[in-house]
């Protein structure tokens, strides 16, 4: 059976060539970066070119890198060692309502700590609103966290414009970059960035492994004690395989970036306006600006993950980022969010192509979908045969 | 995760679809909470004249789960008598599909109630015929 792969949001396949890069220090060069012998040094050396090159990828300085588990983890530092940290200036935390769990539950956490989080709304357009955050900005206000590009519909964020409001009154932002770093151009000055999380295996790195940008002179208490490394900010044993693959696995991603981009774009659309054929079905977000990868679609009358399964059994990865998973019975937030009513929310179906995706792939999907649907609209009693 | 028991019945879910003059329909659920099932029964008597479940279908918007549990209670119920099928429980469909995710129990009850639903139905359009 053909295998077609299109939940690229969910994670990405290593690449060959970074699996190369990381080889020699599983059991080759395995010393402790820690370590002052020679093992350890080697181990040192590639973990701080790979801080430089990481930190040139994004315009920042090697100093303000902090290797981290993952985003999730950088979330965490973020919201958690700021506030935290800068407690003498206030309480209040802003963020938006569509973020992704590891800063909502964050937020959520730092509220049952006695810190006031508020919510910005987003537009059914998907994007949050200046003139809205100018209005949630407050003089208590230690931290704003607003995503790059959601996760589910893939909207880009406007950053920049953000990261300004921000710098003129003084509070520090973080943007959640899990979704962009490696897929869009990022220049934490020129965006007025102070903190950023990222993930390497959103961008054919290794799992496990992620960093926090941090600019210089943040205030963070760390969430992990123990050996002080990464400037205390985050102590245990370096992950060196992890992190050199992280380094090469960038590298790759940005050198590729706009060639890949142009073909991604015509690829998404290709599938956007295939699956729009089918009646009733709709795009989530609006095309731009929007991840080049990301088609988040839906269709009346079905349950994603009804969908999600049939085209598995076709060979076809999916995802619904809504309703039902066998987890929770909650629909997604973030369709919620931009105004979707409940029961839109449960039809909802995302792609996420990649660089191995192929004109090909799209024909096979675009040849399944509407057969998929037809089935599942026959058995549904809300109508739409 | 579902048992694969769960997603064999999901690829060939059994009587799914519609009855045409059903003698009973049981529409159970909301769009909000995401299923929606409708329950179509046809009743006939058996030789001791006992009301039984001649035919049954269900329609079912839902996830795999719903739409795995519409076809296992219409699987059991067709052919039993009205009496009995009201007596199944939600534990023997969940067991007939190897389990259920903890979440997704109530999706049993559901397509349960939308059978018991049916068959109140059948008898208030019986008894104002009679």
């Amino acid at each position: 059976m053909k295998h077609v792969y299109l939940d690229h949001a969910a994670t990405t396949p290593l690449d060959k060539r970074v699996l190369g890069a990381m080889k020699p220090y599983f059991s080759k060069k395995f010393g402790n970066a820690g370590s002052l012998h020679l093992f350890g040094q080697e181990a040192r050396e590639a973990v701080e070119k790979a801080r430089e090159s990481i930190a040139k990828a994004i315009n920042a300085k090697p100093e303000e890198i902090v290797f981290t588990s993952g985003g999730t983890e950088s979330d965490n530092i973020a919201l958690q060692g700021v506030m935290r940290a800068n407690k003498g200036k206030g309480k209040g935390l802003v963020t938006s309502v569509f973020e992704h769990p590891a800063v909502l539950r964050t937020a959520e956490k730092l509220e049952k700590e006695g810190f006031e989080a508020s919510y910005l709304p987003v537009t059914k357009q998907g994007f949050v609103e200046l003139q809205e955050i100018k209005k949630f900005l407050k003089k208590e206000t230690i931290l704003a966290s607003v995503m790059h590009a959601n996760n589910e519909i893939g909207t880009i964020q406007p950053i920049e414009e953000i990261g300004k409001l921000c710098r003129e009154k003084g509070i520090l932002f973080h943007s959640d970059a899990v979704q962009t770093v490696g897929k869009e151009r990022i220049d934490v000055e020129k965006m007025n960035i102070d903190l950023l999380s990222a993930s390497a295996h959103k961008f054919y790195g290794p799992k496990g492994i992620g960093f926090l940008y941090a600019k210089q002179g943040t205030k963070i208490y760390p969430l992990m004690h123990g050996g002080g490394h990464e400037n205390g900010l985050r102590s245990g044993t370096e992950n060196v395989p992890g992190i050199v693959g992280m380094e090469k696995a960038l590298e790759i991603a940005v050198k590729e970036m706009d060639e890949e981009n142009e073909k991604l774009k015509k690829l998404r659309n290709k599938l956007i306006d295939g699956c729009l054929e089918i009646k009733n079905s709709w795009l989530n977000g609006v095309r731009e600006p929007r991840l080049a990868a990301n088609a988040a679609l839906g269709f009346d009358f079905v349950e994603g993950e009804s969908m999600i399964l049939m085209l598995s059994d076709k060979g076809i990865a999916a995802s619904t980022g809504s309703a039902c998973s066998t987890k929770s019975l909650e629909p997604s937030h973030v369709l919620r969010a931009i105004g979707l009513p409940h029961v839109k929310c449960h039809g909802s179906l995302r792609f996420t192509l990649g660089r191995a995706t192929t004109e090909k792939d799209i024909d096979y999907v675009l040849e399944t979908l509407p057969g998929i649907v037809k089935r599942l609209r026959e058995i549904s009693p809300l109508g739409g045969k | 995760m579902y048992s694969k028991k769960v997603l064999e019945t999901f690829r060939n879910p059994k009587n799914i679809g519609e009855i045409k003059n059903p003698d009973g329909v049981g529409k159970i659920g909301n769009e909000k909470c995401g299923d929606v099932m409708w329950v179509y029964i046809k009743v006939s008597k058996n030789k001791r004249s006992q009301e039984i479940i001649k035919d049954i279908k269900v329609k079912t918007f839902g996830c795999v789960a719903a739409i795995s549990t519409s076809s296992v209670l219409a699987t059991i119920v067709k052919g039993m008598t009205l009496k009995d099928a009201l007596k199944i429980d939600k534990k023997q469909i969940a067991e007939e599909l190897d389990g259920l995710p903890p979440a997704k129990m109530h999706c049993s009850v559901l397509s349960m109630d939308g059978l018991r639903k049916a068959v109140e139905d059948y008898r208030n359009k019986k008894a104002k015929a009679d």
